[in-house]
Formats: C-alpha cells, structure tokens, sequence
C-alpha cells in the first residue's frame, strides 16, 4: 500500500526524493480520513517551505486539513490537475495526485522521516485507536 | 402511543406511516421563478407619476445608464404567492413541531410580536429623524435595555450588535478597550474546545490570539489547571455556561476569581440563557461581558437564518468603552441617542441595532414579566423528561445534571454501523427536524437535544417514541436508518459535487 | 401562560417520571447562593391586548403624519402586502437555518433565487445568501480585499456613508488595517487625482458608494482600471439598490457590498436590513456568508444545499473568512419576493420615478433665492443643496409644518455646514414636494 521508496510524516503526508528534488503528497490514510475532496489550496510556485511548517490545505465537505510540508525548499511545481480534479487525492493519492515539487535544500533531510514499513506499523496503530 | 414496528426495507413509508406524528401527503412541484418568467407579466403596480418625466439618458448620461436588469423575474401576483407558498411547504418549522435543536433554543416566536413590529409609527421610522420625534422608538430600546439588565444582573448594556457573532466581537472589542486604558491590552484570549465556533473567529477580529483549553473528563472546563493557562498576556476567558453540552459550570465563581486576580476578564456566550433566565444571573456568579442571542431565549424568529441580534451586557468598569451611540434617558425623562463617548469602542454597525428584533424581544419580555422563571423551569424539566425516557437507548458520554439540553452520543449505534447523522435523517421520517449533530466537537458522534419549554408533554412523549423507534430499527434494520430520509422530497443531496463545482445562481438555458 | 404547553398536573408528572421531588432539584448544578429567591424585577406580566396598547402608546411618540425627505443610507420604498403575507407563513418565519438541506427545500431554493437577483442587479457572478446590513457588509468586503491582495493598506472616499466608515474603522482598528481617506471634488465624486500610482501600488483597494453619501454618481469603469493598473482592487457600496434599476451596475468592480433595504424592507427605526456581498467567481472561496448551491439527490432530483461551507466559522473556526453564522434570511426572503413582484419592468419604472420626482424638486428647489445645488456630478434619486443659512436652524422651522427636513453634512464634513442632502422617491407625492419648497422659500424669506 504505502511505496517503500517514499518517506513519511506523523501528519500523513509522503515525499518521493530524486536527486534534489522532492515530490510530496499526502497518504491513503489521510484521504481516507477526509473524505471526498472538493478543493486543494496550495503555494504559488518560489514560496519558500520549511519542515513541518503548513504550506496547504486540503478541504472535504464538512472538514478542512492543513498540510504540512516533510522537507524545507522551494516550490517548483504545484500539480495542475488538482486544480480541476481534486478527487484523484481520494483515488490516487500516491501517485498522480502529487501536491507540490519542491528543490529541497538539504535531500538528506528526509532520513529522520518514516520509512515506508514504520508508517505502515504507525497507520496500523493509529486505526486501532479509532 | 406509536407501535414499534419492524418495516420491511421495501416500505420505508410503512413505518413512518405507524408513528404519531406524519402521514404522506401529496406536495406541491416548484420550479425556480425565473423558468416562470415570460415577458410582460408582471406582480406589481405603480400608482401614476405625478410629476413630469425624466429621460434617463439626458439626466444621466448614456455611460450611467442601463437598459433594463437582465434576466429579472416577469410573473403576476398569483404566480408569486403561488411560487412562495409551495416552496414554504417544502420545510419545516416550529409551527409545525418540536424542533430539537440543541443550543439553537426553537421555541415559540409569538404572533404579537410580529403584529407590533408592523404597526405604523414603528415599522415607518428612519433612523436618522430627529431623537425629538423618535421618542417611542428609543423608549422601546430603553424599556429593554432595563429589563435585559435586570435579567442578567449586568450594569449597562448596548443593543446594537445584529447577532451573537456581533455580539462577541463587541464584547472583545471592550474587553480590549478596557485593558489597553489599564496600560496592556493583552495577547490571548482562552476558548474552551467545547465553544462555538463563532467564538474563535470573534476573537481573531478583536486582534486576539486564539488559545483553545481542553475540556475535562467530566466535559466542564479544567478548573484544576485553569490557573496554569491565565498568564499575564490573557485578556480574557469565553465561557458557555451552561456549557455547550448543556451542563453548569458549577466552578464558575472560582474561574471568575482565577480570572480577576490576573486582571484578565471573565466574558460569558449566552447562547444558553434559556436555562437560567428568572433562576440565576450571570452578573451574580462573577461574567464582567456577555452577550445575548435574542433569537434564541428572547423568541425573536429565526426566519430561516436571521435576522438576530446580540446585545452585551457590561459590568460598570467597561461601561465608558460602549458603541456609540447610546441610548440613554435625560434629566428631563425624554431619551437620546449619545455619541459624546471618548472613550467608546466606536460603532459597530450602521444606525442603532436590529430596532424590529429588539422590539420583538421586548414585546416577549413583556408577555412573561417576571413569570419567565416558569418558561425557564419547563425548558428544563421537557430537557430531562426527554433524557429519562432516552437514556436506555442512547450513550449519555457525560453522567452529570442537564439543564435545559441533553447531549447523547452515537456511541452504541456505531456498532451497528449507523452514527449520528443517519438517525437524524431517520427523525425526519418521524417528522420531526433532526437535532443538532458534529457539535460540540468534544463529543464524537454527537446528539445535541433542545425541545425548549414551548413543547407540550405530548409532542415531547411523540418525540421520544420516534427516538426510540430509530434506536430498535438500527437493531433490526440498520439499513433503513442508514439510507435515511425516504419521505422527504429529495434525498440525501450531492454535497461533494455542490463543493467542488459550485453552481450559485440560476443562469438561463 | 399562553406560551407555555403545560398544565401543573403534567408537570408533576413529567418530574415524577423524571424521579424529581421538585423542579428545584433540577437546578441544583447551580450553586445555592446564585439562585434567585425573589422573582426578577420586570415590568408585565402582560395580556396580549395589553401588549399591543403598549406599543401603539410608542408608535404615537414618533413620526406619524411627519413627510420625510430623509435618505441617507435608508429609503422609503413601495412595497406589496404580498411581502408580508409570505414572510408571516410559520414555515419560512420559524425554520431554521437550512443545515439539514432535505427538510429545508423552500428556503434553501429561496436563498438560490436571492442570490441570482443579487447577481442580476449588481452585474457581479456570485452573491451570498446576505450579511447583516450594508455597512457591515463593506466592512467585510474590504477585509475581503485585504486577504485577497495581501495588502493592508486601504483607500476610502469620503464619500462613502459616514457611519459605514465609522464601522470600518472600528473593525480596522485592531486588524491592522490602514485607511486613508480620500477626498472630493466639485464634482462630488471622489478626487481621482489624490489616488497616485504610488498610493494604489500599495493600497487592496479604492473604496467608493455609488450613488454616494451626497447623492452623486461615481464613474466605475476608470476607477476599476486605475485600481487594477497597480494590482489593487475596486469594492464599491451601493445604500440605494433601487438606483440600479436604471443606473448601470458596477460590473468592474470586483467586490460589491450592497445595503438590500431599498427592497421592499421597512426603515424600521434602523433593522433589520439586509446586506450583500457579490463579488467574482473567481473570490468566491475568500467571500464571507453562507452559500446556496445546486445539486441533484441520487435519484437525479434537483435540489439546493448550503456549500463551500469551509470557508465559515463552525469548521474553520479561528481561520474563517468572518465570524458570521446568523445573518438576515427572512429579509433576503422579503427582498426576493418583493423583487419578484415588482420585476424587470417595474424595477424600471420605480427607478424612473424616484428620478423624475427628485429632479423635480430639484428644479423646484433652485427657483428659491440663494439655493443651489452643491456639486455638479449626476444624481439619482438624492441630491446635496446649499442653503444661505444653517440647515439645523431650517430643519428646526420644517418640523413645525411636520415636515422631516434633509439630512445636515456638517455633522460629518465640518466644510459643509450649510449644506444637506435631500432625497426624494417615488412615495412622495407632488404636492408634498410643492409643499416643502414652499415651506423652505418661506423659511428663507424670514429676516435673520
């Protein structure tokens, strides 16, 4: 369920690191606790972002999630098809409905994040709580 | 009495059909004006003009002028009345039954009320017309200044803000006031995590940061750890009380003495008046700000919406910082609007306040005089009448004293898979409109009840058996609970497509 | 009591069922010493026909019989018996907000029709379902502005309502909101050449009433361009919505905040109104107030449900567009009828009238010696005269001929003391207005 290349964060969100750049997202989990998507407020392409800093929120219906950003960098690139198609979060929330490409400042960050066993162990216990 | 029928999933009318209170009937079809409109119909006349004509291009200028207001409604006066009274028959109303809302306080909103609020003299009045010929007006506004004093056990009062959220901001607005002439205005200001949400959105308009206190177990505020949470950049506490799961923050005294040893300010949400008015006072247990919702305790109609309104009341200290302009009473017993303040927080809406609202609430007021302890005393005795006959049937998350409302939770249907919102919807069947549900957010599947005094013993008995009706469907039927309302001219709507393709207004073909 | 459901063998009942000895007992959460033991001191109980004499005692203490040539913000306006009549039925007058949309079909497609009216007159794409009033509706509007230009810095005519800047300057105060007011011309309009590039560069937006304060017509279309040249706005307000019966709405704009009194809603000593804001598509998700939009159910049926509700108070708490929940629904539901009833054509004719009934006591008026009109723009239905001598010293001879005299600028504008905006519409009759100059002719001919 969860790539074993990608890393996480306790907030739910994922980043795919090539090279210097990082692609973030947010996880299964996360949509499925949202819901339906309706709406995708994210920075404007150059806004500098920190780790674990809020850069975005995704919106349902009934509820708004802010998203935190897992590296610190500049945004490059925010994904044009959430604009007009926010619901490919809910239906492919790793892949196509990426949020932001971001030149990240330091790559070798994201190895304090989760790796995709720990965030599947993390996912598991945080559903028993519910 | 109802019989608890089990329905077959095929005939979701059937069981509807077995309870007191509804029965199908046909309902009127109604479009949307404008696929009435067709040109040169029309709903009303003028009488003729007694002066000569103007041409609008010579008086204004073709680049000031517009040909007509495209797209505007052409139907007769049958076709209005027509088009209103159908889709009037598609909600519901208080008229038509208990509508048990928690901390939204439905109750009766009288008819004379709506007679003197249309009489000539009043209804006619401009806001600007010299105060020596709107003494009636502003006496109106005085009478019941006083009697919300009297009420509350507050010293003064401003009647201008046009609902709670309007309220809250004005009472923030001279809480700030008030310690910025002591020197600092403050940071902060604490919400608990039970509040309304009007109440943090307030405080971000008054300047204030938002800082949220977490309930205790017992659903009250943490007084134990109040103290910890008052520094000095605190202005001040938001307290519902009773709070928002109808419960009495028997502590209340000590969080004002917490408060006040700090300078910081004690300001109470009086979204739940229904249960103290005639029984206690705020000004007695220790609230310097508050506001009232006359919509609510007061009866004035929520008219689907609004309008409202939110006067605050005011210990002495804050007095000097009251919007401008106030409405006072002279030596010479005639009254005034005064705007001689320096030290007033300014306005904070045009004219003096929603005058048809506040003229309702006093026409209210009036009605009970001191009798309004009765209506308080029924509200809470219909609140726990309906929580004694429940309580077998629904997870009570709190197991203290309810006033005037009682907070149940979805806790046992969840398991059945069935949560607040689905035995809501089920209500609707029953007829009745659902209870307020997702608030307050401290309680996860919440089922907030206010029935108000204005329900009679057989409504609420009607009330109960639909309740307990839906609790033995979700035992035996959880899918007709689920896939609730049947009856209802349109099912549970498309909220996701309304959001993300938002279509706001009608546009023609 | 009539209003209470309940015979005292029920109510034992009911605590007997409850396992009550008493209703005191129900009460004891609240500390012995905050219980009340004497009954409040209030006036009443009162009869219903009681309280009727008291309120007819009222409504005889104030203007009855007086003829008004008040505007300013607040107009007096025909309207049908069929408003009330619809706004009395139980089911729009006590129902609720319209949260649970299956239950609520009437007002929620109510709301829908409101919004597309708004949109129709104001020429904008979208419009809420009302704020509480016009001057808190500009407020918010502006506020708007500064949160979609990310600016704090705003530029206000003078010429807007005094008493809607008043509230924004209250709301400001604490926002970090900075507000410079901009000046007029012999115009009346706004002084375009006080709004430099540098000021606007900076500025969310310009701020204009049109018809403004002194009755004079601002011009949009420039106003939008030097606005959107340096990447501000242009909000404007309108007092008098029946202007825009003939007048051409302000399509430029980008946010407009309308007072809808003007619709069939009584003056009412003040309220309740009903304000609006309309704004562009695009602004939509930062506009404030509740929305109603279409969607279907799962069998394909239309129907109308309350949307974009994140942007509001009761989910985005601290972080909302506004605090605002109960807004003026009844009233936007008055305005939609009254709106319907008077239509496209009638719109029309109302507004030709109040144009035609102004400009003639403006001729009326000039014919008297040392009356002038005080600025040279184009008016609508209000118009600013100077007089030779002190309006309050007029004003104060018109009330002994139970006349409401115009409204006094010196109050305001310390340089217009002998200056006052009279408005008439088309609920004045010639003869009053005859009457009137004559008593101002009068009043002028007397030796100081």
């Amino acid at each position: 369920m969860y790539p074993t290349d990608y890393r996480y964060t306790k907030q739910h969100e994922w980043v795919k690191v090539e090279g210097t750049v990082g692609t973030v997202g947010i996880t299964h989990y996360a949509q499925q606790e949202l819901g339906d998507v309706v709406f995708v407020e994210m920075p404007k392409t150059g806004t500098k972002v920190k780790a674990g800093s809020s850069f975005g929120t995704v919106e349902s219906v009934k509820a708004v999630s802010e998203i935190y950003s897992p590296v610190s960098g500049e945004v490059m690139e925010t994904n044009p098809l959430l604009v007009d198609a926010p619901e490919k979060i809910n239906s492919d929330p790793h892949v196509t409905a990426w949020l932001v490409r971001v030149k990240l400042d330091d790559p070798k960050e994201v190895s304090a994040l989760m790796d995709g066993t720990a965030y599947e162990a993390y996912v598991a216990n945080a559903a028993k709580d519910h | 009495m109802s019989t608890l029928l089990n329905p077959k999933p095929a005939e979701p009318e059937a069981a509807a059909h077995h309870v007191g209170k509804v029965r199908s009937h046909p309902s009127q079809n109604e479009g949307l004006v404008f696929e009435h409109s067709i040109p040169g119909k029309r709903g009303m006349e003028l009488p003729p003009l007694d002066v000569p004509a103007v041409d609008p291009v010579a008086a204004l200028g073709a680049e000031f002028t517009r040909a007509s207001v495209e797209g505007f409604p052409e139907v007769s006066e049958i076709e209005v009345i027509r088009h209103f009274t159908r889709l009037s028959t598609w909600n519901y109303a208080i008229d038509l039954g208990m509508y048990p809302l928690g901390s939204c306080t439905m109750k009766y909103n009288p008819r004379v009320n709506e007679f003197v609020a249309r009489l000539e003299g009043l209804a006619t009045e401009h806001p600007s017309q010299p105060v020596e010929l709107s003494q009636g007006c502003l006496r109106i506004l005085y009478d019941l200044q006083k009697c919300l004093l009297s009420i509350t056990g507050m010293d003064a009062v401003t009647l201008q803000p046009a609902a709670g959220a309007q309220g809250e901001l004005t009472g923030l607005l001279m809480i700030r006031a008030y310690l910025e002439s002591q020197g600092n205005p403050r940071r902060k200001v604490l919400i608990p995590d039970s509040a309304h949400g009007t109440n943090p959105a307030s405080v971000v308009i008054a300047g204030y940061e938002v800082q949220n206190i977490k309930s205790n177990s017992r659903g009250q505020l943490d007084t134990d750890h109040l103290r910890e949470f008052v520094t000095d950049d605190v202005a001040a506490l938001m307290i519902t009380n009773p709070s928002t799961i109808g419960i009495f923050e028997e502590r209340i005294a000590e969080i004002a003495e917490i408060l006040h040893e700090r300078g910081a300010l004690l300001y109470m949400d009086g979204a739940n008046m229904n249960a103290l008015a005639g029984v206690t006072r705020p000004g007695d247990f220790g609230v310097d700000v508050m506001h009232l919702n006359l919509h609510k305790t007061f009866s004035t109609p929520h008219g689907g919406g609004g309008p409202g309104a939110g006067p605050v009341m005011i210990k002495k200290i804050l007095e000097p910082f009251l919007p401008t302009p106030v409405v006072v009473q002279k030596a010479d017993g005639t009254y005034a609007l005064d705007s001689n303040r320096p030290q007033s927080v300014g306005r904070v809406r045009a004219f003096a306040g929603n005058f048809g609202v506040l003229l309702r609430a006093l026409a209210y007021t009036l009605a009970y005089g001191p009798g309004i302890r009765q209506a308080t005393e029924d509200a809470v005795l219909n609140a726990n009448y309906i929580r004694k006959n429940l309580e077998k049937y629904f997870d009570l998350p709190y197991d203290l004293p309810s006033m005037h409302e009682v907070v149940f939770s979805d806790a046992r249907q969840k398991a059945k898979g069935v949560n607040t919102m689905d035995i809501a919807k089920r209500l609707i069947d029953y007829g009745f409109h659902p209870y307020t549900t997702a608030f307050p957010l401290i309680v996860p599947g919440a089922m907030m009840i206010e029935p108000t005094e204005s329900e009679s013993r057989e409504e609420c008995d009607l009330f109960i058996d639909a309740m307990r009706s839906i609790a033995a469907e979700v035992d035996s039927n959880p899918e007709i609970v689920k896939a609730a309302p049947h009856s209802t001219r349109v099912g549970r709507l498309d909220e996701t497509a309304a959001a993300r393709k938002p279509v706001l207004r009608w546009k023609p073909a | 009591m009539r209003y209470l459901p309940k015979s005292p063998s029920e109510r034992n009942e009911m605590l007997a069922a409850i396992g009550a000895r008493s209703i005191d007992e129900l009460f004891k959460s609240i500390p012995e010493t905050f219980r009340l033991r004497e009954p409040l001191d209030l006036p009443g109980p009162l009869s219903e026909s009681e309280i009727i004499e008291y309120f007819r005692a009222r409504s005889g203490e104030n203007a009855r019989g007086f003829t008004s040539f008040l505007g300013a913000g607040v107009y007096s306006h025909l309207r049908s018996v069929v408003s009330d009549a619809i706004i009395q039925r139980g089911e729009f007058l006590t129902s609720y907000t319209p949260y649970q949309a299956e239950f609520a079909q009437g007002t929620l497609t109510a709301i829908f029709e409101f919004q597309t009216l708004m949109c129709q007159i104001t020429g904008q794409e979208v419009a809420n379902a009302s704020m509480y009033d016009g001057s808190t509706a500009l407020t918010e509007a502006i506020l708007m502005a500064e949160r979609l230009t990310d600016r704090d810095y705003v530029l206000v005519a003078r010429s807007v309502h005094p008493e809607y800047r008043q509230v924004l300057h209250t709301y400001a105060k604490n926002l970090g909101l900075k507000i410079e007011e901009i000046g007029f011309t012999e115009s009346g309009q706004i002084d375009r050449a006080a709004l430099t590039p540098e000021k606007l560069s900076r500025a969310a937006a310009i701020v204009v009433q049109s018809p403004n304060f002194f009755g004079v017509l601002e011009e949009v279309p420039p106003l939008a361009e030097a606005a959107h040249a340096h990447g501000s706005l242009l909000v404007t307000t309108v007092t008098e919505a029946v202007s825009l019966g003939i007048v051409r709405p302000p399509v430029e704009a980008d946010i407009v905040a309308m007072e809808g009194q003007a619709f069939g809603i009584p003056p009412s000593y003040g309220g309740p109104y009903v304000g609006v804001i309309a704004t562009r598509e695009k602004f939509v998700r930062q506009m404030p107030g509740r929305l109603a939009g279409e969607t279907k159910d799962a069998e394909g049926n239309r129907g109308f449900v309350l949307t974009l509700a994140t942007r509001e108070q009761h989910i985005r708490r601290e972080k909302a567009t506004s605090n605002i929940c109960t807004n003026e629904a009844l009233y936007a539901l008055a305005a939609t009828i009254h709106l319907c009833l008077i239509g496209k054509e009638g719109i029309r004719e109302q507004a030709l009238q109040n144009l035609a009934k102004a400009r003639f006591a403006l001729a009326e008026l000039e014919k008297i010696p040392g009356v002038r009109c005080a600025f040279s723009g184009r008016t609508f239905n209000e118009f600013t005269l100077e007089f030779p001598r002190s309006v309050k010293l007029i004003n104060f001879e018109l009330q002994k001929e139970k006349i409401i005299g115009p409204y006094s600028l010196g109050l305001h504008y310390p340089e217009l003391t002998k200056n006052a905006v009279v408005c008439v519409t088309e609920t004045t009759s010639r003869a009053e207005i005859e009457r009137f100059a004559a008593a101002v002719r009068k009043i002028l001919e007397k030796p100081v």
